[in-house]
This record gives C-alpha cells, sequence and structure tokens, in this order.
C-alpha cells in the first residue's frame, strides 16, 4: 500500500481515537488521584496512629505493585469474588490507586517541609487544626509538591499504555492492532513514539509554565 | 486449597522470580554502564555530544516502555535482521530506557561537585580524564547513589511490562498459573506481596551499601 494512503487513512483515524481515549484515562485519572493524593498524604501527617499506618501501608502497597499486575488484579481477579469492572473504569481505578500513592508521597514530603511553627502560629491565631491545614499549611505545601505532581502526571501518560493489556484501545493499542494488520511494525510504532514525545513535551513546557504561574514571588 | 497451589507451583513461580531479577540486574549493569558515560558527555561533552545525548534522553523517557518493548521487539531488531528471545529484547529495553533516567542522576552528582575541583586537579598536573576519574567520579557516585537506588524499584516494577512481548517473568507465570488453575486473587496477590518484598529487600541492600561507603563528614548519606 501506498504509504501516504496508508498514514492518511489509516493511522491518522486510528490515532486520532487511541489519542482520545488516553486523553480520556488520563484527565479522568489526574484530577482524583491528585485529590486522593492529598487526603493520603494529609492522613500520614496529621492522622492518628492506626489511620497514618493505614496510609502508610496504602503508599506502600501501590507503589511496590506493579501496575501492569494491578489492572490484571482489578480486571481478572476482582470478577472471581464478583466484582467486575468495565475495561475502562478497570484500568481508571488502577491509574487512580497508582497515581495517588505517588503523589501522596511528593505532596508529604512537602507538607513535612512547611515549618510547623506555622501550624502552631495558625492555632494561636484561633483557627481550628483543620482550618489551619486547609488555608495555611496545604496551600503552600502543595505549591511546593507541582514539580513531584506535574511528574507523576507525564508518567500518567506513559503508563496509560498498559490499559492496551486489558483491551482498553487507547494509542499504544491502536497502534498494535495497525501494526499486526498491516505488518508495519517500524512505521506505526515509530509513529505512535512520535505522538507520545509530543504529548510528553507539551506537558513538560505546561507543567513548567504552571510552576512558574504559582510561584510564590521572593 | 489456593494455599497448596501456591505450594505446588512455588518452583514455577520461583523462576519468573529468577528471570524478573535478571531483568532488573541487566537494566542496571545497562543502565550504570551507559548512563554514565551519558551524564559525563552531557557534562563535558562538545556541543554535537550533548545534543545527541540529550535527544537520547529526551527520547527514551518520553516513551511508555510498553511502545519501547513493541518497536525494538516487533519493529526494530527484526528489521536489522536479529532474531532475539524475548528476554534479550526486554533487558535490552529496560537497559537502554533506565540508561536515560540514569544519566540524569549521574548528571546531577557530577555537576553537583563544584568546579575547583576541576581546576584544582588540573593545576595539579592531573589531565582531564585523570581528573574526572580520581577526583570528580569518587565523589558523584557516593552523592548518586541514592537517586540511583530510587531506579531499582522503579526497574524493577517496570520490568513486569515485558509480560506484553512474552518474556517469562514472575507476573507472566502468575498469569500462566492463573489460567492453568482458575484460582486468581491468592495467586495475584502472592505474585504482589512478592514484588514488594523484593523492592524492600533491594532498598534496603542498597541503604546498608550507602551507609558502608559513605565519606565521614561528606555527602547526603556521610554525616
Amino acid at each position: 500500500m501506498d504509504q501516504i494512503t496508508f498514514i492518511l487513512d489509516v493511522m491518522v483515524p486510528a490515532f486520532e481515537s487511541g489519542l482520545l481515549m488516553t486523553l480520556a484515562l488520563v484527565a479522568v485519572t489526574a484530577p482524583i488521584g491528585l485529590l486522593i493524593g492529598i487526603g493520603v498524604a494529609c492522613g500520614r501527617v496529621y492522622g492518628g496512629k492506626g489511620l497514618s499506618w493505614l496510609m502508610q501501608l496504602y503508599a506502600i502497597f501501590f507503589r511496590g505493585c506493579p501496575l501492569l499486575l494491578l489492572l490484571f488484579i482489578l480486571y481478572f481477579g476482582l470478577p472471581s469474588i464478583g466484582i467486575v469492572f468495565t475495561p475502562f473504569v478497570a484500568s481508571v481505578l488502577g491509574f487512580i490507586f497508582c497515581n495517588s500513592a505517588y503523589n501522596s508521597e511528593y505532596i508529604r514530603g512537602s507538607i513535612i517541609s512547611i515549618k510547623e511553627g506555622q501550624l502552631i502560629a495558625a492555632k494561636a491565631l484561633g483557627m481550628t487544626r483543620n482550618q489551619a491545614i486547609i488555608n495555611i499549611v496545604l496551600p503552600q505545601a502543595l505549591r511546593r509538591s507541582i514539580p513531584g505532581i506535574s511528574n507523576e502526571f507525564i508518567y500518567l501518560i506513559k503508563y496509560s499504555s498498559l490499559a492496551y493489556m486489558i483491551t482498553v484501545i487507547e494509542l499504544t493499542g491502536a497502534s498494535k492492532l495497525i501494526a499486526t494488520k498491516y505488518f508495519a511494525y517500524n512505521e506505526t510504532f515509530f509513529a505512535v513514539a512520535l505522538v507520545y514525545l509530543a504529548l510528553v513535551t507539551i506537558t513538560t513546557f505546561g507543567a513548567s509554565a504552571l510552576e512558574k504561574k504559582f510561584a510564590i514571588p521572593g | 486449597m489456593a494455599l497448596e497451589i501456591l505450594i505446588d507451583w512455588f518452583p514455577y513461580l520461583f523462576s519468573g522470580i529468577v528471570l524478573t531479577l535478571g531483568l532488573v540486574a541487566a537494566a542496571l549493569i545497562i543502565g550504570v554502564g551507559l548512563g554514565l558515560p551519558l551524564a559525563l558527555g552531557q557534562v563535558y561533552g562538545t556541543l554535537p555530544v550533548r545534543f545527541i545525548i540529550s535527544i537520547y534522553v529526551w527520547f527514551f523517557r518520553g516513551l511508555p516502555v510498553l511502545v519501547l518493548l513493541f518497536l525494538f521487539y516487533f519493529g526494530l531488531f527484526p528489521a536489522l535482521g536479529l532474531d532475539l528471545p524475548a528476554f534479550y529484547v526486554g533487558a535490552i529495553v529496560l537497559g537502554l530506557w533506565g540508561a536515560a533516567y540514569q544519566s540524569q542522576v549521574f548528571r546531577g552528582a557530577i555537576q553537583s561537585i563544584s568546579e575547583g575541583q576541576m581546576t584544582a586537579a588540573r593545576s595539579l598536573g592531573m589531565s582531564r580524564f585523570q581528573a574526572i576519574r580520581s577526583v570528580i567520579l569518587p565523589q558523584a557516585m557516593r552523592i548518586a547513589l541514592p537517586g540511583w537506588s530510587n531506579q531499582y524499584p522503579e526497574i524493577l516494577t517496570e520490568s513486569s511490562v515485558c509480560y506484553a512481548i512474552g518474556v517469562a517473568e514472575l507476573l507472566t507465570r502468575s498469569s500462566q498459573i492463573v489460567s492453568q488453575t482458575y484460582v486468581t486473587m491468592p495467586i495475584y496477590l502472592a505474585c504482589a506481596v512478592i514484588f514488594i518484598l523484593l523492592s524492600y529487600a533491594g532498598t534496603s541492600g542498597i541503604h546498608i551499601l550507602e551507609k558502608k561507603i559513605a565519606i565521614p563528614g561528606f555527602g547526603p548519606g556521610g554525616s
């Protein structure tokens, strides 16, 4: 088949739907992963002994367990005890667990880096502990964890490719299908590589812009 | 019942652990062997060298391991006429991928050694190469160790993606056992526990090494 027809008629439509699926996976995962990450981090730093230990276990398990295995557990494992997810939901759940566990580490680190005196000062001004955490500590801590979180976001774009292993046809899946069908491995995988590189590069620039925007002057 | 199956299949799982560790070891060895020259090239190289290395790093850090595996296993290696077994392809890809990350750890460590040391070494009559080898690297490698050891759990979890090209590592074997015995959750959870233990054991081992080679009063682990 003519190269240009192959690119225009086969690759572009397949990559388009694949890209949409990848973006959907990322868009659903990232905000939830961030929120849970904040929750887990706060639980670890401010929670009682039990909660803190539980949150630490959460972080250790989901950072230590390979994501692919996690997806297998969610998609192939859970049906054996009667819980059935669609491939999309299973992958989003897996990504959320993984993403939030890593985010929680970054956020925990930056919460700890905020001087404890600030919390005491806020309390002395009559704020409750929760008010102080939400209004004083978190706004600073989250700013400090932007580099880590955006790094994790870039990782998320990359590991969203694993959804293909549980039959979600995203970018990698779309490229594998046409590569196999048309026996054009090199062309297709290089093309999909370029799409990923573009996504990651754009996100990197976006992340550093975000970092600058939220920097505290001085 | 699940426990009996686990015990029965343990030897099979165990050879999976060996293959997984083989992948990780290969990735770490290639990672250091290639990552260190890449880092040196990026710090001390000429402009074209630095440019080529940064393209390499950008390429391998920007792509999912799954895509890299597909690209090399189905595309590049066959096109070059290489018919390598999946394990070798997995090891090479993880190594090339890990080298890109590790080079950045080494680069940061090399750049953290103040430039005055290079100048001082040169003024004592050392060549550039001698200065790098005997003055800069011994310090830089110690500084790089904590960052480098963070690569281990990452490579370990990422090695499971080699499932996609059929390397018979831990995850592949676990799924094979699942499809043979129809016992799912216990097998997968056992696999997860093994991965987490391997990760924990390796990280603790590296921490011990860090303490051992630390120079008193020097570096992050030293004081």
